[in-house]
């Protein structure tokens, strides 16, 4: 088995052949057969989500929620409307996955949708976009009406009397509203700030209503669970992790891009496919899972395997797999200056110790960088860090926190350098 | 019912209640500043975060459920960690003010932070400066101190119907502001001032004249609406300085109106009458009261021996107390004139079987589900119970209204019936046709009916009022001020019960003033043989008493009033303020407000409710009680001898009063149930002109609502004139005229034009509804 090729793919295959975004390529490889056989045999729900919980599909937005437990969840004999909703607000820095699926294989993730609305019940899906990127809405909505025009989608699809539409929304590129509940409020037109839970999504989700919010990739990965098994899927990958995973590397490597590999695939395997660190460098650091996951030392992101459960014992998180590559040219304190300054800036301002403590984040964090640290910051840092955590409404203060109490502990040699001699130990 | 623990004490609590809820009734506080009980749950602020067993983080308790076994802690070590976290991220941002913030003393972010906060700040950062807003004459804001915590935009969302505040920006740049740099206008806008827990949002006048602990708090009772808001009057050195509400669910809950809270502003101006004044030769001089009042005595005793008592005429202020127009009817009725009335605004003079109420509960608004509003400016006329309509409609009920404006009363309208003020009979009777048309009986006015053909609006809130009856709903038909001015008001009422009567209804009056409710228990009307207000003022009298009236603007007809009263032979007016009877009367006898007299009102819902002078008299002013009570005396009239005010009241209101409340219409004629010809006036008394305090107020004179009054007309009538918006016309009602600057309303009946009464710009015109000419002045 070759990594990053159809024997691995699950979304990105469709970039072997000519046109990878059409509908004649997608059926002409098996698409929408499995949508066919469910709607043709009348599947059960039961035996959709007992398939999706055999796969150990988990999330690929970032949380890594099993994805077959999540659609339990929803409400079965609810009398009102629910919905399915797909996040592509791909907004965490590093991550550049979705984005490439909705443009190179949006059929799939319309198969996912449609399976994922008759499995749930839903009358209709929203598809929520990022509102920076253009080329690929535009591309999702040119899929769309393919797939109307070819019955998929509206009402009496594929002649079963089942009714199910999808809908794009274009945001406006607010971070937040890739936090789920905020995503919901930007939908329904309100300001993206996420809501207090409980109540969750799936009792009181959009417009009040029953809703089940995943990622694109996870949504992507259904008609592939369905046409080859959930078994299969599992073998994919490993254990608890199932299937194949896009990884977004980014930084200091030779051949930045998406690599669609197994889970549990050696992160060295990675580092290899995508052409080593510069020559003439070292690795430093790496943060694993996108710019809220804590960043981790070259040594031990060497040890990890990439898959949830291994990044989750180094101490950091898999999240959206988007693969930072630090070498040893990067000054600690900038990065950090840098992800903090996003944090502050994207944070929502709802609930106080995210509004208020991202930006004492930055400004300590800005002041080291700048020389006029003072010996007291880290700790300062670190404590303030430990007042916003847990304490806000979602995770985008954890998210905040996650980088400045990573940097500092595996760093803090370099962030002491800054402060005592007011220049940076990089180059020095 | 879940039973929980809280700081170790058990409870049982409902369902569906929040951990805060639970604390409440525990008698536990946890410090909050989002969280408001009269709003949504925001969850914003963190401070209300406490340590909830088998929770891993802490989670705020007004957002938590209860459940069933949930141990609570909320004073433990990691409940107290949290809070004083989330104390000190509110209050790095913080300017930290206080010595120079009107908020001091009773902030809500000061008094928590005495707890929470650390005794120094580890912040040293640059802090955050916000750019002031401009939120008009009654709103003053120092929006650096926001903690954000969106009580005043939920106010604006949820309460009032209105979003005028919102929250752009993100993260630190979070502002509160107004939308696209406008002012702050709903009837009910101050109540933000309350709901801010810092000094963001503080009084306008009333800034940098007091601190909060300098002030002595005295309970009163509002002198504007028929709601008769609880009010606590905050006092020093003898001088009001500001109101501010006082909770009473059953009322006002915990809100007041604009004019509630502002109207206080006039009982310190320089309009204030400190003097009694006699006109001799035409020029006003002081006199002492002993000399006034005898004159006064005098000149009535000789009108009425020269001219027998019917040449006098009464007209009384319906915001006067309880006391004062118990002594004034008894003095007028002593003196043998039956020309008594303090209906000064209204057209029909007949007098009801009781005295017009409510006909329920104020509380009970909260929870109808069919309301039918009969000619009510309702947010002008009544913001508050405005208010408990719309909250009523939030839940589900469906509102119905018969108007000659479809106004935007910020919520849900059912079903509209919208037409000049003559056609209002025929409007009723259209409804109660489509009622009798699908199986109901409209008793008396049966035959009447019959004959009128229902058109579409009428027969939506003819469905609307016969729906639901097997579900119990609780129905009403409520009659505003315009219906109750209306020349037909007696007809309306007759058509209004019949149709309240075969919907399984309550029929209710919404109350103009203060004591509209106690004035027509105690008998301030017509006798017999007497003349109403709009007949005294229309057939002149020789001499006439005011008590706190301006019939010169507040009378149905005011250019008709001000010449009688010019034309007349003697004139005595009791007023708090330098009214126009400058102009007209011969003595001015200087009366204290309701801020510096004991005193009672009866409100709506037939609800007395008493309360005493809170500052000393200004100047020579006396109460008016006790002014009437030397006047009677002077007369040789008996039955004045009262010591003080409660004595007066437990004359004036009986035990038994409420059964003197009744709303059964008098027998009516409608045999012409067809509309007049050609253009018609809708003149309604602005918000801010109800009575003689809120007109003298300066800062409610300064809001947009109190701007020149406009002559408002529809498109086509404003195309046909050849006048562009903003220029100026000229309205005539016979001999009356004014000239006005012209707006655009297309949501006015056809044939009507749109100008308010009650206002000195518009005191020139005539009848408050009636025929009426424009023309491009």
């Amino acid at each position: 088995m070759s990594l990053n090729t159809p024997d691995t793919q699950v979304c990105l295959w469709t970039l072997q052949h000519a046109e990878p975004a059409s509908l004649a390529t997608y059926t002409a490889n098996g698409g929408y057969e499995a949508l066919k056989k469910i709607l043709a045999e009348k599947t059960p729900a039961e035996a959709i989500i007992a398939e999706v919980k055999t796969s150990a599909l988990r999330g690929r937005g970032g949380a890594g929620f099993p994805t077959g437990l999540k659609w339990s969840f929803m409400p079965r004999n609810f009398a009102g409307d629910k919905y399915v909703v797909c996040n592509t607000d791909e907004g965490e820095p590093g991550t550049f996955k979705d984005r490439d699926i909705i443009r190179f294989n949006p059929h799939q993730l319309i198969e996912g949708m449609i399976i994922a609305g008759y499995t749930l019940g839903a009358v209709a899906g929203y598809n929520y976009i990022h509102g920076e990127i253009f080329e690929e809405y535009e591309s999702w909505e040119r899929a769309l009406e393919e797939a109307r025009v070819a019955g998929l989608l509206g009402k009496n699809i594929l002649g079963s009397g089942w009714d199910f539409d999808l809908h794009a929304h274009h945001g406006y590129g607010a971070y937040i509203c890739g936090e789920e509940t905020a995503l919901l409020e930007s939908i329904e037109g309100k300001k993206g700030q996420p809501r207090f839970k409980p109540p969750f999504p799936a009792s009181y989700g959009l417009y009040g209503k029953p809703t089940t919010i995943n990622n694109t990739e996870t949504l992507a990965s259904i008609p592939w669970i369905m046409r080859h098994g959930g078994q299969a899927f599992l073998e994919l990958g490993k254990p608890n992790n199932g299937g194949s995973k896009i990884f977004s590397i980014s930084g200091h490597v030779n051949k930045p891009g998406n690599y669609e590999i197994p889970l549990g695939t050696p992160f060295a395997d990675l580092l290899e496919m995508a052409g080593g660190v510069r020559s003439g460098h070292t690795l430093k650091a790496v943060i694993p899972g996108g710019s809220s996951a804590p960043v981790l030392t070259a040594e031990a992101m060497m040890a990890c395997t990439m898959d949830f459960d291994s990044i989750a014992r180094a101490g950091s998180m898999l999240g959206s797999g988007a693969v930072i590559v630090m070498d040893d040219s990067v000054c600690m304190v900038k990065a950090l200056e840098r992800l903090s300054y996003f944090y502050f800036e994207e944070s929502c301002g709802q609930c106080t110790p995210c509004r208020e403590g991202t930006g004492w984040l930055y400004r300590i964090v800005h002041r080291i960088e700048h020389g006029q640290g003072r010996p007291e910051d880290l700790d300062e840092l670190l404590r303030i860090g430990k007042n916003i955590g847990g304490n806000t409404i979602c995770a985008l203060g954890e998210a905040a926190v996650g980088p400045v109490a990573s940097f500092v502990k595996h760093f803090r040699k370099e962030f002491e350098y800054h402060i005592e001699h007011k220049k940076c130990l990089v180059g020095a | 019912m879940p039973l929980i623990e809280i700081d170790g004490k058990q409870i049982n609590i409902e369902a569906g209640a929040t951990v805060m809820d639970a604390a409440h009734q525990a008698g536990i506080v946890i410090p909050h500043f989002c969280y408001h009980k009269k709003l949504s749950i925001a969850a914003s602020c963190r401070m209300c975060l406490v340590e909830v067993e088998k929770a891993p983080k802490p989670l705020p308790a007004c957002a938590t459920p209860v459940t069933d076994g949930m141990k609570v802690m909320t004073r433990s070590i990691k409940a107290i960690t949290a809070q004083k976290g989330v104390m000190e991220f509110l209050l790095i941002n913080h300017p930290l003010d206080c010595p120079i913030c009107d908020q001091g003393g009773e902030c809500q972010l000061q008094d928590i932070a005495v707890g929470y906060g650390g005794s120094a700040s580890r912040y040293s950062e640059p802090k955050r400066v916000v750019k002031e807003k401009d939120l008009g004459p009654l709103i003053a804001t120092d929006m650096t101190r926001c903690i954000h915590c969106s009580r005043c935009v939920r106010f604006g969302q949820e309460i009032a119907g209105l979003m005028e505040l919102g929250m752009p920006g993100r993260g630190e740049h979070t502002e509160v502001m107004p939308f696209l740099e406008t002012q702050v206008s709903h009837e009910l806008s101050g109540n933000v001032i309350e709901l801010c827990p810092v000094g963001a949002l503080t009084s306008k006048p009333f800034r940098y004249s007091a601190r909060s602990w300098e002030l002595s708090r005295r309970k009163s009772v509002s002198p504007h609406d028929g709601l008769g808001a609880n009010i606590q009057v905050h006092v020093k050195n003898d001088r009001v300085m500001r109101v501010v509400p006082r909770e009473n669910e059953a009322i006002n809950e915990c809100w007041i109106a604009d004019r509630d809270r502002y109207g206080y502003d006039a009982l310190n101006s320089d309009e204030r009458l400190t003097s009694p004044l006699l006109k001799e030769n035409g020029h006003w001089r002081e006199a002492s009261w002993q000399e006034a009042l005898e004159h006064v005595a005098d000149r009535l005793g000789r009108i009425r021996e020269s001219q027998g008592a019917a040449a006098i005429g009464a007209l009384a202020s319906p915001h006067q107390t309880v006391e004062e127009l118990y002594l004034f009817t008894k003095l007028m009725r002593g003196l043998g004139t039956e020309n008594i009335d303090h209906r000064l605004a209204q057209a029909d003079a007949t007098v009801g079987v009781g005295a017009r109420w409510l006909g329920m509960p104020i509380t009970e608004i909260d929870t109808l589900d069919r309301v039918l509003l009969v000619g009510s400016t309702i947010r002008q006329e009544q913001p508050l119970l405005a208010q408990r309509l719309r909250q009523a409609v939030k839940h589900g009920a469906q509102l119905n209204v018969l108007h000659a404006a479809g106004d935007d009363l910020l919520c849900k309208v059912n079903a509209r019936l919208i037409a000049k003020p003559s056609a209002w009979l025929n409007g009723l009777a259209q409804i109660a046709r489509a009622m009798q048309e699908a199986g109901a009986d409209l008793g008396a006015v049966a035959g009447a009916v019959s004959l009128v053909v229902a058109g579409d609006n009428a027969r939506a809130i003819a469905a609307s009022l016969l729906s639901g009856n097997s579900g119990g709903e609780n129905k009403a038909v409520l009659i505003g001020a315009l219906a109750q001015n209306h020349p037909a008001a007696n007809e309306l009422h007759a058509l209004a019960q019949a149709i309240a009567t075969a919907a399984g209804a309550t029929l209710g009056f919404l109350s103009p003033a203060a004591n509209s409710v106690g004035a027509q228990l105690i008998g301030v009307l017509p006798g017999p043989e007497g003349l109403g207000a709009h007949a005294m003022l229309a057939e002149p009298r020789s001499a006439y008493v005011l008590l706190g009236a301006e019939p010169e603007l507040d009378a149905y007809d005011a250019a008709a009033a001000n010449a009688t009263l010019h034309g007349a032979e003697f004139v005595v007016a009791l007023s708090a303020f330098k009214t126009a009877a400058l102009d007209y009367a011969d003595v001015l006898l200087p009366i204290a407000p309701f801020t510096e007299t004991a005193g009672s009102y009866v409100n709506m819902e037939g609800r007395p409710q008493s309360f005493h002078g809170v500052v000393k008299p200004l100047g020579e002013a006396r109460p008016a009680w006790k002014v009437l009570r030397v006047l009677g005396n002077l007369l040789s009239l008996g039955g004045f001898d009262y010591d003080n005010a409660e004595a007066v009241r437990a004359d004036a209101l009986p035990t038994d009063f409420v059964a003197g409340l009744n709303n059964t219409p008098l027998a009516a004629d409608l045999l012409t149930l067809n509309s007049g010809d050609g253009l018609e006036r809708v003149g309604e008394t602005p918000q801010h002109q109800l009575d003689p305090i809120a007109r003298r107020s300066r800062p409610l004179q300064a809001t947009v609502d109190a701007a020149v009054p406009a002559v408002w007309i529809g498109s086509e009538l404003l195309t046909g004139l050849g006048i562009a918006e903003g220029g100026m016309v000229r309205v005539r009602q016979g001999g009356a005229e004014a000239i006005l600057p012209v707006r655009r309303d297309d949501r006015l009946a056809v044939d009507t034009v749109r100008v308010a009464a009650a206002h000195p710009l518009t005191a020139t015109l005539g009848a408050r509804l009636g025929p009426v000419s424009v023309e491009k002045a």
